[in-house]
């Protein structure tokens, strides 16, 4: 006989050294997540995987399921947490999905769609990070990132040319690329490194092929992202 | 025979806005002989009303650029008891808020005085002018807001389930499909 925890109430199977957010996707139970990728260790930036547990508020990417453990993830509560925090990702970012070719692609927007996120609330930070358009291939956007690492720790441990970085503190954090001069152009990133393909958001893009596919034909145009995570596997 | 319901009173403006959110409520299409049986119209685009009056539903497109679009907002407020922010401009500044990271005045000197083929004018000075603000700010920075209709625009389908919703006094929700940011 397997352990189990309760997630929403219903019984998950689990073995030792799962997290909470891993049992419960191969339970077909989808927990909201920005930062967390099945390749990559649990990163804990984005908070979006909360989850409440024995009354506490967890991220449910680090924390290991337990025997009995009573986990609430699809309540009013904690989505009205999820919300709030998309809120302030969008407020501290320039999110002008009418112009971004991300748009229809993108996890930050998805989950905003399937949380039911109307509006923002928060005042506006309208930061000013300029575009790095140097790379013959590959555009960064810094205003869009919402510090997820993905690039980072792809570059670092998958292609191994450690082209991205975060720096500085508190709000002032930001991407950074690792060359002396700070521009794309003079690091060996390629259009096909991973880091180049892992950006959830519109941040890291690939030039002169924005806008090709047909609206209603994107990827969360046809379905919410609690559907399409859980065929990809990602 | 209970008498006939009174009709709900709607007001709409467009601030900062390109009237594309006022287009797409006109693409309610026939749906517009519906509402006319529900509502009647303050001030608006569509009407020849200057100011707005007490109203139910005030529908804001566009974000705040300048102002006289501060006024109106204000002016909307009082009068309005519930204030919707339709479209993304008035619910983040929309694209119009890409200005946020440029100085004002530069932009204006490169518009009204460093362009070839211009005159001696020089950015415009009349006090009949709106002054622009330094930033284009979403409306709910400046007065609180009920409801926040997304989209750029938002469909025709979303601006009529949303008010439909709210004349039948039902807390306005919008499917996933008519859920859009851009």
């Amino acid at each position: 006989m397997s352990k189990q925890f309760l997630f929403d109430g219903r019984p998950v199977a689990f073995e030792d050294g799962q997290t909470i957010l891993q049992a419960a996707r191969v339970a077909g139970h989808y927990i909201p997540h920005l930062c967390w990728h099945p390749d990559f260790p649990p990163h804990g930036s984005c908070k979006l995987c909360i989850v409440k547990v024995a009354g506490r508020h967890v991220s449910s990417c680090a924390m290991p399921a337990k025997e009995g453990m009573e986990v609430e993830s699809n309540t009013p509560e904690i989505n009205g947490e999820r919300r709030a925090l998309l809120q302030m990702l969008f407020v501290e970012g320039n999110h002008f999905c009418p112009s971004c070719e991300k748009s229809g692609n993108c996890q930050l927007q998805a989950l905003a769609y399937d949380l039911e996120m109307t509006g923002e609330r928060f005042a506006h930070f309208f930061p000013e990070r300029p575009v790095d358009a140097s790379h013959p291939d590959v555009l960064l956007d810094f205003n869009r990132c919402i510090f997820c690492e993905l690039c980072v720790r792809a570059s670092r441990d998958v292609d191994g040319k450690n082209v991205f970085a975060l720096t500085e503190r508190g709000i002032n954090k930001h991407l950074v690329v690792n060359a002396e001069s700070g521009r794309l152009a003079d690091t060996d990133l390629a259009a096909d490194d991973l880091a180049a393909n892992i950006c959830p958001v519109g941040v890291i893009l690939k030039k002169r092929v924005g806008f090709a596919k047909p609206i209603g034909e994107r990827t969360y145009d046809v379905k919410p992202i609690h559907l399409v995570a859980m065929e990809d596997g990602k | 025979m209970s008498a006939p319901r009174p009709k709900v009173r709607i007001a709409t403006t467009s601030l900062a806005g390109c009237f594309g959110c006022h287009m797409s409520f006109l693409d309610i299409d026939e749906h517009l002989f519906d509402l006319v049986e529900l509502a009647e119209f303050d001030r608006s685009p569509l009407t020849d009303i200057k100011h707005c009056g007490p109203c139910d539903i005030g529908l804001i497109e566009g974000g705040v650029c300048n102002a006289e679009n501060v006024h109106v907002l204000r002016e909307f407020r009082r009068n309005c008891k519930t204030l919707i922010a339709v479209g993304a401009c008035a619910i983040n500044g929309g694209l119009p808020a890409q200005r946020n990271h440029l100085d004002l005045e530069s932009c204006l000197r490169e518009v009204y005085m460093s362009r070839d083929g211009l005159g001696a004018g020089g950015v415009p000075n009349d006090p009949e002018l709106p002054l622009l603000l330094d930033k284009v700010r979403p409306i709910h920075e400046l007065v609180r807001i009920d409801y926040f209709i997304p989209g750029c625009p938002p469909s025709g389908e979303a601006i009529w389930k949303f008010l439909t919703d709210l004349i039948a006094g039902r807390t306005p929700r919008l499917s996933y499909p008519m859920m859009h940011f851009d």
